[in-house]
């Protein structure tokens, strides 16, 4: 067959003549290809209405050459005649054309019934309202599962690999170390910023170190390692589960009998909890750091002088609150993390929403956590 | 033989210093159906993705037509490769999109054509493969025989000179298997289309294949070509004990 290029090709033809009194003779010719202008069905439908044809033969023995353009084309007229209980003559196409037209009809079985249609917004507002529910108990058992298996994990019974766990460790550890080092380094610094600008209204500056002291170590340093990692890991855990979800690994691991909250979910859990109080205290260390770059630059202190105050003002039960506090951060960020992976539909684009989905759920569990613990920190004193 | 739309010269594939085939050489002729056969994991997906440049020969070269595919630059790739088609083995829709989207992607990214001029096109494509109706299912709705169908049509969409095909009948019913053999000779005798089919089902093979490649993993090399029914009865005895581990599964339809 000849292929692109040809200039010389005729241009794709229809000609109606009646043939008889109630026959349409439809005459094809040039070449027919999907680039050029065709003729449609619709064009068809036309002629056999201004005719009042009640049969149809279609003669192609002018046709020089053809692609799908000209199967689209009497798959349309065929359809057409179909509709009207039209009989149709097609001895004058091609053998091949012939049959690659029968295995269409034959393949065009009854569409399968369609989808419901898309409900109207009362109706959409209705449904997302009642779902709430349904989400609740999700998450109830989400988390009810998850301490089941945690259970198992503590007692050594769960079912897990020992390497994964290793991995995730070392991914949420070691792996986040230099972000946070950086990221609270900063804040450390924009604290001891602010701190100064607002205390040297009052002749009180001297006392920055206290405040940044006590700032990183109650809150900022579990709140801002708590951020870094929900982007992190958990947007990974997401993904990554929400991937074995569309490669059906999740459903390999259920049918072995074995839980993927379980396999999946603890390790993970387990991985980021244990390793949120080390990056945190690492972290008090480094926005203190930052604090104190500030401090002793722009109040001409001496470092030893600025770190000696810090250690006065800061007790033990201002790092210890804080490194609970980022415990619970861990926490959240895999059960958010692991529970949008798990809930994702077998898509590609699922795994992007789990993975956005994760960080923003993660991210609001982790600030509505932290406002929680302001309160009852508040009420008992600490 | 001046009608070979695909020759494959000398062609040696190898994973690092893993020799997996040596001094391949054959050519596909215009229209034909092409069967690359042989063993599981004797290199025929290998073989494939070394002919769609998916994975670099260690020697030897790819030609479409007179052209080397092998040495052309990025630009001359792509255009050869859009004369090209392929059903992969596992279908590889993209599951964001329904059925229709996935069909009608190449043809807004490489035609002209008005939306409702692809849709047509769409429809139809749909039709053939035995999916109409199916247009606004996503892919994981379907089951993996409808996935496969799918994927063919959306190989089909732009008309390709060369369709490739990597495992037509693995995870179909052999009904529906016979049933995309009778399309894919249909394709080629209504629309010219040069197909090359990689597998190792031996009834697909005799049902199709105008001519066959048998690729032995153990010698790594191709050691018998010729239409398949001459293989099955005059073939070396490798080739024959391959078809004869297949007989009584299946009459051949030829």
């Amino acid at each position: 067959m000849a292929r692109e290029g040809d200039q010389t090709e005729a241009l794709a033809a229809m000609e109606a003549s009646r043939e008889g009194d109630s026959t349409l003779l439809l005459r094809l010719r040039g070449t027919w290809r999907l680039a050029g202008t065709l003729p449609s069905a619709a064009d068809v439908t036309r002629e056999l209405e201004r005719a009042g044809a009640t049969a149809l033969r279609v003669d192609a023995s002018g046709i020089a050459g053809w692609d799908s353009g000209l199967v689209v084309f009497l798959f349309g007229v065929l359809e057409t005649c179909r509709a009207r209980g039209l009989p149709v003559d097609h001895e004058g196409l091609p053998p091949p054309l012939v049959r690659m037209l029968a295995l269409v009809q034959e393949a065009a079985l009854p569409p399968p019934s369609s989808q419901a249609p898309k409900p109207r917004w009362l109706e959409r507002l209705g449904r997302r309202a009642l779902g709430w529910r349904e989400r609740v108990r999700d998450v109830a058992s989400f988390v009810g599962e998850t301490t089941v298996a945690l259970g198992r994990f503590v007692t050594g019974r769960a079912r897990f690999r020992g390497q994964d766990l290793g991995l995730l460790l070392e991914g949420a550890g070691p792996g986040a170390l230099p972000i946070v080092a950086l990221v609270n380094f900063l804040v450390g610094i924009i604290l001891a910023f602010v701190g100064i600008t607002q205390l040297r209204r009052f002749g009180a500056e001297y006392y920055v170190a206290d405040i940044v002291g006590i700032a990183v170590a109650r809150d900022m340093a579990a709140l801002i390692t708590a951020i870094v990692l929900a982007g992190r890991s958990g947007a990974a855990y997401a993904a990554q589960i929400a991937t074995m979800k569309v490669t059906q690994e999740v459903d390999a691991l259920r049918t072995l009998g074995i839980s993927p909250v379980e396999f999946l979910v603890v390790p993970r859990l387990v991985a980021i909890t244990l390793m949120m109080p080390l990056l945190t205290l690492f972290a008090d260390l480094m926005g203190i750091l930052g604090g104190a770059a500030v401090g002793t630059t722009m109040m001409n202190q001496a470092v030893a002088s600025y770190l000696r105050q810090t250690a006065q003002s800061v007790t033990q039960g201002d790092i210890v609150g804080g490194l609970v506090k980022s415990a619970v951060y861990g926490a959240l960020i895999a059960l958010t993390g692991t529970a949008r992976g798990l809930e994702a539909e077998r898509s590609s684009e699922r795994v992007g929403e789990a993975a956005t989905k994760a960080v923003v759920t993660g991210v609001v569990a982790i600030i509505a956590a932290c406002g929680i613990f302001q309160y009852v920190f508040f009420l008992f004193g600490w | 033989m001046t009608d070979a739309i695909l020759t494959v010269r000398n062609l040696t594939m190898a994973f690092g210093d893993r020799v997996v085939m040596e001094g391949l050489d054959f050519q596909i002729r215009r229209g034909e159906i092409y069967v690359v056969m042989g063993g599981s994991g004797c290199g025929k997906s290998t073989l494939l993705r070394h002919m769609l440049g998916l994975q670099e020969p260690a020697a030897g070269e790819v030609l479409f037509g007179e052209e080397s595919f092998t040495r052309a630059g990025p630009a001359d790739r792509e255009r050869l490769l859009r004369r090209v088609g392929v059903l992969y083995q596992g279908s590889a829709l993209w599951t964001s999109m329904t059925l229709a989207e996935n069909v009608a992607l190449p043809l807004q990214q490489f035609t002209k054509l008005s939306a409702a001029r692809i849709q047509e096109v769409v429809e139809l494509k749909l039709a053939l493969v035995g999916l109409h109706g199916f247009e606004s299912f996503h892919p994981w709705e379907l089951s993996g025989g409808m996935q496969k169908r799918a994927g063919l049509a959306r190989a089909i969409a732009l008309d390709p000179e060369i369709l490739f095909i990597d495992e037509p009948s693995a995870s179909l019913d052999p009904p529906t298997g016979r049933r995309l053999d009778r399309l894919i000779r249909e394709l080629r005798d209504a629309l010219g289309t040069t197909v090359v089919v990689v597998t190792h089902d031996v009834a697909s093979i005799v049902g199709i294949a105008s001519r066959a490649l048998f690729l032995d993993g153990e010698a790594r090399r191709a050691i018998a070509e010729g239409p398949p029914a001459e293989l099955r009865d005059h073939g070396p005895d490798k080739v024959r004990a391959f078809f004869a581990g297949g007989r009584g599964l299946e009459p051949s339809p030829s």
